[in-house]
């Protein structure tokens, strides 16, 4: 275990390393390029036996990785964005395929206008895709979230492609200390891929013919949604036994902070729950119940656990990088959703904020919780939204 | 008599779903005798996704892996080096795809794919118009040609896009322009692509009698036509030297092949004069290179790039190979 100061997309890089990816296929995007220019360094020097396939598009970056990981390799792409629009046909392919492809998805608004910052859009347009979905906090996260992506996408009981997000710039291009596990203990916690079925030469194998709706087109759908399910489980277990064998705190899909007696929480994905701690330290000096429940794992969405922190507090105030034209944050939502039948339901408050990469500070953040104490609980609101200039 | 040589094994069995006389069924026939049975066939959205028949059927006794519609090449260099990383870097990978599927949606990555010389065989087998949605036309739709999207008053003015020179423009090691009714070259052009590494093509004339508008049983005749009458003429280009290699001693004229299919039936003879004087151009321009590049036996280097990986793929010479000529053609009608 080392020390070193790196950004997430390094830490991204080295993760990738440490899981001893063989077929890396990438195509340039802001800000996820350094990640792969950082890998093609890797591959160049051999630090990482792997082969670099530098795609044309991002549409083919994921349709090599598929192909890749049909033949049994360990499999890896990132992308941001637009990027990661332009993938999306492969995603469905991806998770219909049932090939373990771990992708890092740098979170960065889509266009137009264009705007290269922090957003959530692109990967919330994906959550129906049948990818397993991650946010990660911070750079040592996004790191430890790598290993822990390959390590249950792998699972014979899962086999579904993993997306880990990181937010543009906030993480990707800002320089936090890392702790790096050695390679031997990496190897303890994720073993070679050992695929359950891959391509093998001479037979008849078929992956992805045709399916009619008598045949098994419904089974093979059902068999992902239970697969999904499963993943719940398989990444509380991963989270521990990271942390068992790494070190470090266990990851679950829900991280909470200062929640035991809380009254209001704040709901957040990715680094903006670092501004929301913040928050949540000023109130607990001031002696208010406040806390945080950072959503890491938003598919398999984690339903139990928020029905579970509902139950106890009196109103959660979702903020969130994200918004569904016509429905509304895509967060608050399903939150929303997975409160409606509980006995004592809290009340909920959605925040569109930050979009585009706009600064949310905790002072942003302490106005909208202040808010909810005097129980002023805005269905949808937008935070910091100035006078159109005309 | 002379013995044929095509060999009797097959590796495409009885009970595909492919309509009577289909061009491209007879093509997958021939291609996997070139290849034997170790090859892996990337097939993407085409009439291809659905003649080998529903799930868990196969009339295709090779692993066959399905791809979206634009992937092909880029499905295929992700399993080449799948394959590599899993130590069987020596399995042939064969991206089986359209005339839709390569001219139009996935000439991007086809072309990103021969650029980097990824190493695997692409077969583009061209039936002139998108078939499995209902004879469409597509970028390797011929002037002229009746398709639904082409009907009487709103006709393809354009000539189809040369698929073989554009990939030849990406100084790949090997490519050549097949006909199923002249299996002997056939065969021995796909044997002969299997033995190079590196991104090789195949451009198949793929009869369609359904879309083409005649009767099932004029397959093979059909494309007897298109080759005696210039219109598809048969060569390879070898590491970037060109050579014809069959032709007709006599030529017909195109209004033969034309007549032989209801697509073509509204044609006017001041059209018909001028796909002849086009299928004419394009011939004296082959000859033209076909001489010159036999002359200069150095005309193109062909370079592999080495990638940044393990097991680097480069482009390796093969010996002359004999191709062997057809039968004489039985005489035109």
């Amino acid at each position: 275990m080392t020390k070193a100061l790196l950004s997430g997309n390094e830490a991204v890089a080295e993760g990738v390393r440490l899981a001893r990816a063989q077929v890396v296929a990438a195509y340039p995007i802001t800000p996820q390029t350094t990640i792969v220019e950082k890998l093609a360094e890797m591959i160049g020097e051999r630090s990482l036996s792997a082969e670099f396939i530098p795609v044309e598009s991002e549409h083919s970056a994921m349709a090599a990785s598929i192909g890749a990981s049909l033949a049994g390799a360990r499999a890896f792409t990132a992308t941001s964005s637009q990027g990661l629009a332009l993938m999306h046909e492969m995603l469905h392919w991806a998770s219909g395929q049932r090939v373990p492809v771990v992708m890092a998805n740098v979170n960065r608004a889509l266009a137009p206008p264009w705007n290269v910052w922090v957003d959530h859009t692109d990967s919330m347009a994906q959550r129906d895709t049948g990818w397993i979905q991650i946010y990660a906090e911070t750079n040592e996260e996004v790191l430890a979230t790598i290993l822990q992506a390959y390590r249950v996408a792998e699972d014979p009981e899962v086999l579904l492609p993993t997306m880990v997000m990181l937010d543009a710039f906030v993480l990707s291009h800002t320089y936090m200390p890392v702790e790096i596990p050695s390679q031997e203990a990496v190897d303890q916690f994720l073993p070679s891929y050992r695929p359950v079925v891959r391509v093998e030469p001479g037979t008849m194998q078929l992956f992805g013919s045709f399916s009619p709706p008598d045949l098994a087109y419904m089974e093979f759908r059902h068999d992902m949604a239970s697969a999904m399910q499963t993943a719940h489980r398989k990444l509380i277990q991963a989270g521990r036994d990271y942390a068992r064998v790494l070190g470090g705190q266990p990851l679950g899909p829900i991280d909470e902070y200062r929640t035991e007696d809380a009254e209001v929480l704040i709901v957040a994905l990715g680094s903006l729950a670092a501004a929301a701690r913040d928050t949540v330290d000023e109130f607990r000096r001031e002696g208010r119940k406040v806390g945080l429940a950072r959503i890491r794992v938003f598919r398999p969405f984690p339903e139990e656990e928020i029905r579970a922190l509902g139950s106890r507090v009196q109103s959660l105030v979702v903020v969130e990088r994200a918004h569904s034209f016509g429905s509304g944050g895509p967060v608050a939502t399903e939150v929303r959703s997975a409160l409606l039948d509980i006995p004592s339901r809290p009340a909920v408050a959605s925040y569109i904020a930050g979009l585009g990469g706009r600064e949310v500070t905790p002072r942003h953040l302490r106005a909208l919780v202040e808010r909810a104490i005097r129980k002023d609980v805005p269905r949808e609101a937008w935070v910091g939204v100035k006078e159109v200039i005309a | 008599m002379a013995k044929l040589t095509i060999p009797s094994e097959e590796y495409q069995v009885g009970g595909h779903a492919a309509c009577p006389g289909c061009g491209a069924a007879l093509a997958m026939r021939y291609l996997l005798k070139g290849l034997g049975p170790q090859a892996v066939v990337v097939i993407p959205a085409c009439c291809w996704a659905v003649i080998p028949g529903a799930m868990p059927g196969t009339c295709l006794r090779v692993s066959t892996v399905f791809s979206s519609f634009e992937s092909t090449a880029a499905m295929a260099s992700g399993l080449k080096a799948g394959l590599r990383q899993t130590g069987r870097g020596d399995v042939p990978v064969v991206g089986f795809a359209g005339d839709g599927g390569t001219a139009d949606i996935g000439i991007q990555a086809l072309s990103g794919a021969a650029e980097r010389n990824e190493d695997f065989l692409y077969v583009c087998y061209d039936n002139e118009a998108y078939m499995n949605t209902g004879i469409q036309r597509s970028g390797s739709t011929p002037a002229f040609s009746w398709t639904t999207t082409t009907p009487h008053g709103l006709e393809k003015h354009t000539p189809k896009k040369d698929l073989p020179m554009i990939l030849d423009a990406h100084h790949i090691p090997y490519i050549a322009t097949l006909n199923p009714s002249f299996p002997e070259d056939f065969v021995a052009k796909a044997t002969k692509a299997a033995r190079f590494k590196g991104t090789r093509y195949l451009h198949v004339l793929a009869d369609c009698p359904t879309g083409w508008k005649h009767d099932p049983s004029q397959m093979v005749e059909v494309g007897r036509l298109a080759t005696l009458s210039h219109y598809w003429p048969l060569y390879e280009i070898d590491q970037g030297r060109l050579k014809i290699t069959w032709s007709p001693s006599n030529p017909i004229p195109v209004e033969k092949y034309l007549r032989s299919q209801g697509r073509f039936k509204n044609v006017t003879p001041e059209e018909i004069a001028q796909i002849q004087q086009t299928v004419d151009e394009r011939w004296h321009a082959l000859q033209e290179r076909a001489s010159r590049d036999q002359k200069s036996p150095e005309r193109i280097e062909v370079q592999s790039e080495t990638p940044a990986s393990s097991v680097p793929h480069s482009v390796h010479p093969v010996s002359e190979t004999v191709i062997v000529h057809p039968n004489e053609p039985f005489p035109s009608r």
